[in-house]
């Protein structure tokens, strides 16, 4: 289905205060940075926890490590939907045994995504607790599943899409809403 | 994206592109096998059958932790201790296998062309492990995966195959794997054991190892398979060791940073020298790690868009 940008809801100044404030509220929640580490989902999500970690050092001062996890193999609609998606590298290089995890993602949607961060996570040990931070959470919740760290809240519907657009990846820093054509 | 057919039957039919995808999703699973807990749910109810007419230790091994490690159950049925042996033909197994739904199976037999008997009659996918002296796909994929690991590249780069051509499943799918991402392709045996016509399928011809390994990047010996030939094509094991055993003096003609690779089970002191072996040039061991990652991506890719 064709899509036309309906609204721009972040610009490059409003997702780098977005990222500031979830920055601090993470060194608020945590009492420092101490044990933490951040873990990016592919794709966008690893670019954005890097961010976060550049930022934590500008306030803290402390180097905080990120991991990549790609979420493809714990999928719960493999082989529903024709061909397999491409499995990418998930690269953890070091313990999350007794840390506490902040997984990193663009959006929040329906909450499956993180229920196989969640799992895969698992698979590496046993942190002491998981957070979640998410640039933008969207609604329509299909697990019990929240995030403790919000850029901005944005009322969608189903049919649209919000798309999230990095300088890493697409060389600007932007998130728009998409609605469907008719045609 | 995906595999365009429901089975692996041979390189042959595979394209570059289908090559390059099976070798970096390989790459993304191998991280999967350096992790504490080596499990993944993605394959969970799958069922893959293990069905060997010949024996085997690496390959059904590794199919078979490939299929563990993301979570399939793995059933192995080795010919000699089943109904085969009391006269059933293959469809007919093959019928029996299906009636039990299963995802996958895995095939290795003597008859050249009994995987696609078996992919014609079945609906399950079917990975070919090695027919006859025809093909053997996933070992040449885990050749190429291993070599690209090392090169960085396949493209441009040239590989001379040694030994045992003639009998060579693993010589046959080799070639057209190398030859399709862009490599050259070099063979070295006694005449006695090149096929006639071999060269139609673009590759140089040496009865001299010496030559035939100068200046390559890959060497890859095979093993001289006693099994299959009837008769005898050359005077004697220590003759064929003498001209075409790779030992450490002539592998000093060799470029300083050639690659050698044995696909297994290997005879030392015949075609390959223990100190070459178990040298610091060998990649034997990187192919057996290799072809797990291997397998699970091409068990992965399988299972997705065929049904």
């Amino acid at each position: 289905m064709k899509k036309k940008e309906k609204a721009q809801i972040l610009d490059e100044m409003g997702i780098s205060r977005a990222l500031t404030r979830i920055a601090h509220e993470i060194i608020e929640k945590n009492k420092g940075t101490q044990d933490l580490v951040l873990v990016g989902l592919r794709s966008r999500g690893v670019d954005l926890a890097r961010r976060i970690s550049q930022k934590l050092k500008e306030i803290d001062g402390m180097e905080v490590p990120v991991g990549v996890l790609d979420i493809t193999l714990y999928r719960d609609d493999l082989g529903s939907m024709g061909p397999q998606p491409v499995v990418r590298k998930t690269e953890i290089p070091f313990s999350i045994n007794d840390k506490k995890v902040v997984l990193v993602d663009d959006v929040l949607y329906t909450g499956r995504t993180i229920r196989a961060a969640l799992d895969g996570l698992i698979d590496f040990g046993r942190p002491r607790s998981i957070q979640l931070a998410v640039l933008v959470d969207r609604g329509h919740r299909e697990l019990p599943i929240r995030a403790d760290y919000v850029g901005k809240n944005v009322p969608t519907s189903r049919a649209e899409q919000v798309q999230v657009m990095l300088k890493e990846e697409d060389d600007v820093d932007r998130v728009v809403i998409l609605e469907p054509v008719n045609c | 994206m995906g595999l365009k057919q429901k089975d692996l039957l041979s390189m042959r039919e595979l394209s570059a592109e289908e090559i390059t995808l099976i070798l970096d999703t390989a790459e993304s699973m191998k991280e999967v096998s350096t992790r504490d807990i080596k499990k993944v749910p993605t394959l969970r109810g799958k069922t893959v059958i293990n069905l060997f007419y010949e024996p085997s230790t690496r390959t059904r091994t590794s199919f078979e932790i490939a299929g563990k490690r993301l979570s399939a159950d793995v059933v192995n049925i080795a010919t000699e201790k089943s109904s085969v042996v009391k006269g059933e033909t293959l469809r007919d197994t093959g019928k029996t296998l299906m009636a039990m739904n299963p995802d996958v199976v895995v095939i290795r037999h003597p008859a050249p062309g009994a995987p696609r008997i078996l992919a014609e009659t079945l609906s399950a996918s079917i990975i070919n492990a090695g027919d006859g002296a025809h093909e053997h796909p996933t070992q040449a994929l885990l050749d190429l995966f291993t070599i690209r690991e090392r090169k960085g590249r396949l493209e441009g780069l040239s590989g001379v195959i040694v030994g045992d051509i003639l009998h060579s499943r693993v010589a046959r799918s080799n070639i057209h794997g190398m030859r399709k991402m862009g490599m050259s392709v070099r063979l070295a045996g006694p005449a006695t054991l090149l096929p006639r016509f071999i060269d139609q399928l673009g590759v140089e011809v040496f009865t001299d190892l010496e030559e035939a390994i100068k200046g390559v990047d890959v060497i890859m010996m095979l093993r001289i398979q006693l099994e299959r030939q009837g008769r005898t094509f050359f005077p004697s094991l220590r003759e064929y060791s003498r001209l075409f055993g790779l030992n450490l003096e002539r592998l000093k003609r060799a470029r300083e940073d050639i690659l050698i690779m044995h696909p297994g089970p290997i005879n030392r002191g015949v075609e390959i020298a223990p100190e070459v072996a178990d040298g610091p040039y060998s990649l034997i061991l990187d192919q057996v790690s290799n072809g797990v990652a291997v397998r699970m991506a091409l068990l992965y890719l399988l299972m997705g868009g065929a049904s």
